[in-house]
């Protein structure tokens, strides 16, 4: 598909206005690609002037710096804002809210400096502005906080002002906004086995999700996706209820 | 002066001699971690905002209302009746009885009874906190790391809560009896509401040698019992009551999930990239980073361990511990407290063995900062505990008093990865990858190949 590069942008001596940061899990996980490229088609439906690093991406070094190793992660966002800054990026979105705190909150004191969106927030304001005009369904759906964009940077407000354009009938889990239950993955708990323990945190986020009886469970977060949809296969529910990222219900309610 | 006035003197002089040396304590043990980052100037009105929002007006202990409409119930009658004890503070001075009635004349009744109907509320809401703690058990108070001291402390404070209570009514009870049969020794300062009627009811036909005992044991009562919570707190997590202000104060204003910079790492690594001329300041020493021990956490942390109220509602909504992991992040703030006490004690022992070698060498005496023994954090933290966290923030979130766990798990973590280069093996793929090819996983593709995917 069309997806335009920014360093192809720079050399006709164009500056895109938005970067989209793609991010590991968007751009090798199977089932993030899907997410990724449903907000490229909103992003190329809207004309939308953007581009994308491409190979000159790297991770943002979240998990590495959450882990606690500081020289790996370092060593990635320092180059990736020698990246950004020698193309001047002014603006950048991000469908990933891991990469969306760190370039926001802690690539600054690295020397890098720039206006950060979450997915979630540009498709907000896309719909405030009217350009994204969506039409309410009745599906049961609920909404899952990701830690990072929820209680680390205070965002609850966007993810559920677009979801209540989808649909007529957003529910939420008892534990929501500052209260929301962490689906597991974060501070890098993703790539690595869990402690021991009675359960596991993501059946157990999936179990409340469950219990809203909705018909699908919508985030925010490609970490989430992956580990909401593995509790719903431990809950042998994966026929039944469906995980979806809200760029992806836009997708399909745009018919894209 | 009067023998009373003069026992008073001497108790509210120990009292205070001894509650500095206490209190002095407490500060030199935070004062062990290491310098913050000074505070920006233009946070100032939002750190004032926590102070009377989160502190004052205990903002975060709303989330849960029972416990909440308890507390303050406790909360305020101890604000009120500081009138009261300043009241006992002139009076045992002077050797006068209730000094303020003359000044403060129809109003004083008013605040007396004010104070009796807090006071009132506050035994009611104690009550309802022995119970929830002994017996409907709530669940957040049987964690492993509340066995033994941390709730026995809890109940002490509960009863002495109780005592001053009793040391409230009773001597209001029986000055109530006083005035009206000896109007000329006890000033006249109008009806109390609850002692004024429940004195006379109760009280009304004892001898007066009686009620005069009766009313210096109340009066007493409270006085010693203010005296002994004060020499308590240092060694409770009832400092709080104090140490919330300067806690929320100092609390971070910045987004929750903002970690702190190291730049002592970024120096290494700019030089490394070739991104910086190279100063070849770069030291010799193997450098240590992360947190070991509490000197290598700032004081800010620490004064968060000695500020923990023990409430366990960072626990209660940690996904680690909801899942049986083996973390809990009152236990870390918990283990902090008590590594940075058991150093202090061993500062306080003077023993030269606690020095290290370079201060022994040449003879040094012992100081905060040439201690050293072979323990630290991570005899009291596990590794296994410092592993399972998710970084979520829930804990931060919840608690009341504004304090930071995770910061301290995150530099702890720092230290095993970065100092000691162990960690979770499962981890080690993960960097690998992330140092080779700038991916998380390691993958063979190009990272933009999903535009070659097409619409799916
Ligand atoms: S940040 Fe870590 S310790 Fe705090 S609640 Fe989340 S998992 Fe538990
Ligand atoms: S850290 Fe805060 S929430 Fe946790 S027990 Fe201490 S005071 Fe309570």
């Amino acid at each position: 598909m069309e997806v335009p590069r920014y360093s192809e942008r720079v050399a006709k001596g164009e500056s895109p206005e938005i970067l989209f940061w793609v991010g590991c899990a968007g751009s090798y996980d199977p089932r993030a690609q899907r997410v990724t490229v449903a907000f490229v088609k909103i992003l190329n439906s809207l004309d939308i002037d953007y581009a994308i690093l491409g190979k000159e991406e790297q991770c943002t070094g979240d998990p590495a710096r959450r882990a606690g190793n500081e020289f790996v992660f370092q060593m990635l966002a320092l180059q990736n804002i020698e990246t950004l800054n020698t193309y001047g990026v002014k603006k950048i979105v991000t469908t990933c809210p891991h990469c969306f705190n760190v370039i926001k909150n802690e690539y600054p004191a690295l020397g890098g400096e720039y206006e950060v969106l979450h997915h979630t927030q540009l498709l907000q304001s896309l719909i405030q502005e009217e350009r994204l005009s969506l039409e309410a369904g009745t599906d049961k759906i609920v909404y899952h906080d990701s830690c990072f964009l929820g209680r680390a940077n205070g965002e609850f407000a966007a993810p559920r002002d677009v979801l209540n354009q989808l649909t007529t009938d957003m529910v939420e889990m008892g534990r929501n906004r500052e209260k929301g239950l962490c689906c597991g993955a974060g501070g890098a708990q993703m790539f690595k086995e869990d402690e021991p323990g009675d359960k596991r945190i993501n059946v157990e986020r999936t179990e409340e999700a469950i219990a809203t009886n909705a018909s699908a469970i919508a985030v925010n977060c490609p970490f989430c996706l992956t580990m909401l949809s593995d509790g719903l296969k431990a809950k042998d529910k994966q026929e039944e209820i469906m995980v979806y990222d809200l760029s992806e219900l836009i997708v399909n309610n745009m018919q894209l | 002066m009067s023998i009373q006035q003069i026992a008073f003197l001497i108790v509210l002089i120990v009292t205070a001699s001894l509650a500095s040396k206490l209190y002095g304590r407490v500060i030199r043990n935070i004062r062990l971690g290491k310098d913050i980052e000074p505070l920006r100037e233009q946070d100032e009105g939002r750190r004032w905002l926590n102070v009377f929002l989160v502190a004052l007006g205990q903002k975060k202990m709303f989330k849960r209302i029972i416990p909440a409409l308890l507390h303050a119930a406790i909360y305020v009658a101890f604000l009120f009746t500081q009138i009261e004890l300043i009241e006992i503070i002139a009076d045992g001075l002077t050797g006068k009885h209730r000094v303020f009635a003359p000044f403060l004349g129809n109003l004083y009744p008013v605040i007396i009874s004010a104070i009796e109907l807090l006071s009132l509320a506050a035994f009611a809401a104690t009550l309802a906190f022995i119970w929830r703690r002994n017996v409907a058990k709530v669940a957040r108070f049987q964690q492993s790391e509340m066995r033994g001291w941390p709730s026995w402390d809890a109940n002490i404070i509960l009863f002495g809560e109780i005592l001053l209570i009793i040391g409230i009514f009773t001597m209001n009870m029986a000055d109530s009896v006083l005035q009206i049969i000896d109007p000329s020794h006890y000033v006249q300062t109008g009806t109390f509401l609850i002692s004024g009627h429940l004195g006379p009811a109760l009280m009304g036909s004892w001898d007066p040698d009686l009620l005069g005992v009766m009313e210096r044991f109340g009066w007493w009562l409270h006085f010693l019992v203010v005296c002994g919570f004060l020499l308590y707190l240092p060694i409770s997590k009832h400092l709080h009551i104090l140490f919330a202000f300067p806690n929320t104060w100092f609390a971070s204003v910045s987004p929750k999930g903002q970690m702190k910079n190291m730049p002592e790492v970024m120096v290494e690594v700019k030089s490394m990239l070739g991104l910086t001329e190279d100063t070849g300041s770069m030291s010799e020493d193997i450098p240590e980073f992360g947190a070991q021990d509490v000197q290598d956490l700032t004081w800010k942390n620490i004064m968060d361990a000695y500020t923990c109220t023990e409430c366990g509602r960072c626990t209660s909504v940690c996904p680690a511990h909801i899942t049986g992991k083996k973390l809990s992040p009152r236990k870390i703030m918990m283990d902090v407290r008590d590594r940075a006490t058991e150093i202090g004690k061993n500062l306080d022992s003077g023993n030269l063995t606690f020095r290290n070698e370079e201060a022994r060498k040449n003879n040094h005496p012992l100081t905060s900062q040439n201690y050293a023994d072979d323990r630290s954090l991570f005899d009291y933290i596990t590794r296994e505990e410092l592993h399972a966290c998710t970084s979520c923030n829930a804990c931060v979130e919840a608690c009341p008093v504004l304090i930071n766990p995770l910061d301290i798990i995150l530099q702890m973590r720092r230290y095993e990865i970065l100092t000691e280069s162990a960690g979770p093996t499962d981890w080690l793929p993960m960097f690998n990858s992330l140092e080779n090819n700038g991916a998380v996983w390691a993958m063979s593709a190009d990272r933009d190949a999903w535009t070659a995917t097409d619409s799916q």
